[in-house]
């Protein structure tokens, strides 16, 4: 057995967009030595079938989440703010009916 | 130490049919369960390139061999989606893979049968791959979110995989007499091995009960199985090729075909270590494994000394 325990090589998340226009998707990790290994292996990896015309790799320990035990405290200031919405408002019958 | 309370939560979240993230709490025997069964499908997925690729050089035609090259790389890349999928509970990358070379970490028993001829190759994409998108259809569903979404990436692929065996398999069956011959030998051979695949009987099946309370997964091996042969024995008639179990019976009532007895003991013989291939198996991954150390430290000091210029550089 291998007693090397350095040579692990890093992680890394990888994001694809599927198409033009559209927003990048996490589409999971890959191992790499650098920058250029980790593209090399995120595109044999998740994008054998042209599922992403661009990737973005980023080291795994440079993601910053928020944390499942704060996400009430974290997210309800936009609980209260209705009159953020469209629906909150009301508009003319009259314009309505011309949708 | 988890708390009632804690588990009361979870099992809320569970029958609600949210999906746990890797950040949320989790009861610890989940992530156990779910780092054993996850990393044995990945184990699963890595040796099975190794009876394909087994026939890679010596394909009928150039058209074949595109294909199965394809396919076993699609192999590597389920495998890799798993691993990530699984070292989101936390575990190395390292420990899984040493796990099973080295260890005792098991993966499907299906991959200890030798491809002896390339009908072989027409019958696991058949029969194994379609075994397969059956147990992992399920998968797609499961509770636990990295795993569900590695699990739908590889059903999207798994069915070209099943196709092409089947495909394959029915130009066999409307070959020469020589050609028929070996497409059912090799049916034969895969038929009762392929069953075993979807694990014992429900009532043989202890960890069965909890997977399914947690959603990791929605049906019994059972159930899996009766699926598959259902589907299996219409797909064998559409291409005048037969199962090998004089017990096949369609059930009127129950609208499910009914098969032989399974032969457990050399289901338990394999698990165990004992399949015809089990050794060799391991013996290929080890040295792939160990032959592989240099490249990998290499490639971590290159990296190390571009690095080192460019910063020097600038």
């Amino acid at each position: 057995m291998s007693d090397q325990t350095n040579t692990e090589w890093p992680l890394w998340e990888v994001f694809y967009q599927p198409k033009d226009g559209k927003p990048f998707e996490h589409a999971g990790s890959v191992h790499a030595p650098d920058s250029e290994m980790a593209l090399q292996n995120a595109r044999d990896t998740y994008a054998r079938r042209n599922e992403g015309i661009s990737l973005w790799v980023v080291p795994s320990d440079q993601i910053v989440a928020s944390t499942p035990e704060d996400v009430g405290p974290f997210f309800d200031p936009a609980n209260d703010k209705a009159y953020r919405h469209p629906q909150f408002y009301s508009v003319p019958r009259a314009v309505k009916k011309r949708k | 130490m988890d708390t009632q309370q804690q588990l009361d939560q979870f099992q809320e979240r569970i029958d609600n049919g949210e999906k746990i993230e890797p950040k949320d709490w989790m009861p610890e025997r989940y992530r156990k369960q779910l780092i054993r069964i996850m990393s044995q499908h990945a184990h699963s997925e890595i040796v099975g390139m190794l009876p394909e690729g087994n026939w890679i050089t010596r394909a009928p035609s150039l058209k074949r061999k595109m294909v199965l090259l394809a396919k076993v790389q699609d192999e590597a890349g389920h495998g890799l989606y798993l691993y990530s999928a699984t070292e989101t509970l936390g575990i190395e990358r390292r420990e899984l893979v040493e796990g099973y070379i080295y260890g005792n970490a098991k993966y499907s028993s299906i991959f200890n049968y030798p491809t002896l001829t390339y009908a072989d190759i027409c019958v696991i994409g058949w029969l194994v791959d379609g075994a397969a998108i059956v147990n992992q259809t399920m998968l797609a569903k499961s509770s636990y979110g990295p795993y569900a979404r590695a699990n739908l990436r590889i059903c999207k692929e798994e069915s070209f995989h099943k196709k092409q065996g089947y495909e394959m398999l029915a130009k066999m069956m409307e070959g020469t007499e020589a050609q028929q011959k070996m497409a059912q030998d090799a049916v034969n051979r895969w038929w009762w091995p392929t069953l075993m695949m979807f694990g014992p009987n429900d009532s043989d099946s202890p960890n069965s009960a909890e997977l399914i309370k947690w959603g990791v997964k929605s049906k019994t091996n059972d159930e899996l199985r009766q699926h598959f042969v259902d589907r299996m024995v219409m797909e064998a008639e559409a291409i005048n090729v037969e199962l090998p179990d004089p017990d096949l019976t369609y059930n009127e009532e129950t609208g499910h075909w009914e098969f032989g007895e399974i032969p457990w003991d050399e289901f338990w013989s394999v698990v165990k270590g004992d399949g015809p291939m089990n050794r060799e198996r391991i013996k290929a991954r080890q040295k792939a494994y160990e032959s592989g150390e240099w490249v990998r430290e290499a490639a971590m000091e290159y990296a190390r000394k571009k690095k080192l210029r460019k910063e020097k550089a600038s």
